[in-house]
């Protein structure tokens, strides 16, 4: 094995700019899959077929189906139907598309976890649908289920290369890069991995930090 | 689409699926010996199976497999065929994640079925084989079932490195029908038809399994309800 330290420091350049690519698809990825899923954990709940069954099948089939080929999918398909969006813009709404399908879970057993004495109480206190569920329902299941929604935003930290195959220089794009011009492939390659694991374990740390703080 | 393109779309199927069995092999494997082994004596065996788990499941599929494609040949001077060296990379970061549901199941076995082995005198091995496994696999089989279904997600993956898998052969479609959304929806439906079955297997085994130890709902000899009930209670 031959390691090049020359190679490694020309690479840190680029990798700062690919890191920065992640964390704002980490970012906007969680935003949309926190309130999409939201939208469909709700939308679940109506109290009509029509509405379930639809929402249900579909989010059922975007969880089993593999993220890259959804993204494929958006990345191919939404100019052929007219749709033009930079492929930053379709990464992120692919994965948090993707995502939203698991939070959506997520939601939807801290909704059921909140007591049923808590339902009766507001249908005793007369309060309209609108307000039993901004003013006691959610915010209740929402602070249940704030370290399961961690977990999932440090999956999608794991998934963000992906968005590598439909052109968005994130870490790994920019190493890949890296390796085409400089026929470099060991350093680079290790240093994203190296990173990735690095991140992943102090997000764990801070979510367990979290965690604590919300049993209180 | 002509019967051509359909013929590759099946040779992707099937590497798919080869290489779906090859790595869940090769997960299971790995995590159930590194699931046993954070539950081992020594502290030596414990921390380097929680190593082992924490940096393949701190870092990224496609990374990994990335980095057995590029840094391994160069680095060790072997050179993996494909499916090999998608096996090795999905395995080992799968089986990551699977060892920790090991781990899971075996701490929640009733401590006193372990004490009862102790008091036996069974040897560690014969309560592991004989009192703690059975036990803990059937509750294994529903997060192990999930696992299996991001491992087939993750199968896509090995497409980005030239592997003819479906996802790859979907890719050649397009490029040479210059039309994608027809495709795509073929090949998200495949995908979507192998989770579906894969669910059903797992679900069949679980209840195999559990009818084994004396859990599952017995299903043949059941006590007739007293009619009216079933309908009643949906």
């Amino acid at each position: 094995m031959n390691w090049d330290w020359t190679a490694v420091s020309d690479f840190m350049p680029h990798f700062w700019d690919g890191l920065l690519v992640t964390l704002q698809i980490l970012v906007l990825g969680s935003v949309i899959s926190f309130v999409l899923g939201l939208v469909w954990a709700l939308l679940t709940r109506v109290p009509s077929r029509w509405v379930t069954w639809p929402v249900g099948v579909v989010t059922e089939f975007v969880r089993n189906t593999p993220l890259l080929v959804q993204l494929f999918f958006l990345f191919y398909v939404l100019p052929e139907w007219g749709v033009t969006a930079s492929a930053m813009t379709t990464g992120v709404i692919g994965i948090g598309l993707h995502y939203s399908t698991y939070t959506m879970q997520v939601y939807r057993a801290g909704i059921e976890a909140v007591p049923t004495g808590q339902w009766e109480a507001a249908t005793a206190l007369n309060l309209p649908l609108r307000r039993t569920w901004t003013a006691v329902i959610l915010p209740q299941a929402v602070r249940r289920v704030v370290p399961a929604l961690g977990n999932y935003v440090i999956s999608m930290l794991k998934d963000t290369p992906m968005l590598m195959a439909i052109t968005v220089l994130e870490m790994l794009g920019e190493a890949r890069l890296f390796s085409q011009e400089t026929f470099r492939f060991t350093e680079p390659l290790t240093v994203i991995g190296v990173a990735f694991i690095v991140i992943s374990y102090l997000a764990s740390l801070a979510l367990r930090a979290l965690e604590r703080r919300l049993a209180h | 689409m002509t019967p051509g393109l359909w013929e590759l779309v099946l040779k992707g199927v099937w590497v798919t699926v080869q290489l779906l069995v090859c790595s869940a092999l090769l997960a299971t494997a790995v995590a159930f010996a590194a699931g046993v082994a954070r539950t081992h004596r020594l502290w030596i065996v414990r921390f380097l199976a929680g190593l082992y788990t924490e940096v393949f499941r701190g870092t990224s599929a496609l990374v990994m497999i990335f980095w057995v494609f590029f840094v391994l040949p160069p680095a060790f001077g072997w050179q993996l065929v494909p499916l090999w060296a998608g096996t090795l990379a999905l395995g080992l970061t799968y089986g990551a994640y699977g060892a920790e549901i090991v781990r899971g199941g075996l701490l929640a076995v009733d401590p006193a079925q372990q004490e009862g082995g102790i008091a036996l005198s069974f040897t560690p091995w014969q309560r592991l084989r004989l009192i703690l496994l059975p036990q803990a696999v059937p509750e294994m089989i529903p997060p192990f079932c999930n696992l299996l279904i991001e491992l087939l997600k993750g199968t896509a993956l090995v497409s980005i490195m030239g592997m003819g898998d479906l996802a790859f052969s979907g890719n050649l479609v397009r490029l040479a029908l210059q039309e994608s959304a027809e495709i795509y929806t073929y090949v998200l439906l495949i995908y979507f038809v192998i989770a579906f079955l894969l669910t059903r297997m797992m679900r069949g085994l679980e209840k195999k399994l559990k009818a084994g130890v004396g859990k599952g709902p017995v299903t043949k000899t059941a006590r007739p309800e007293p009619a009216g009930i079933e309908a009643g209670a949906r």
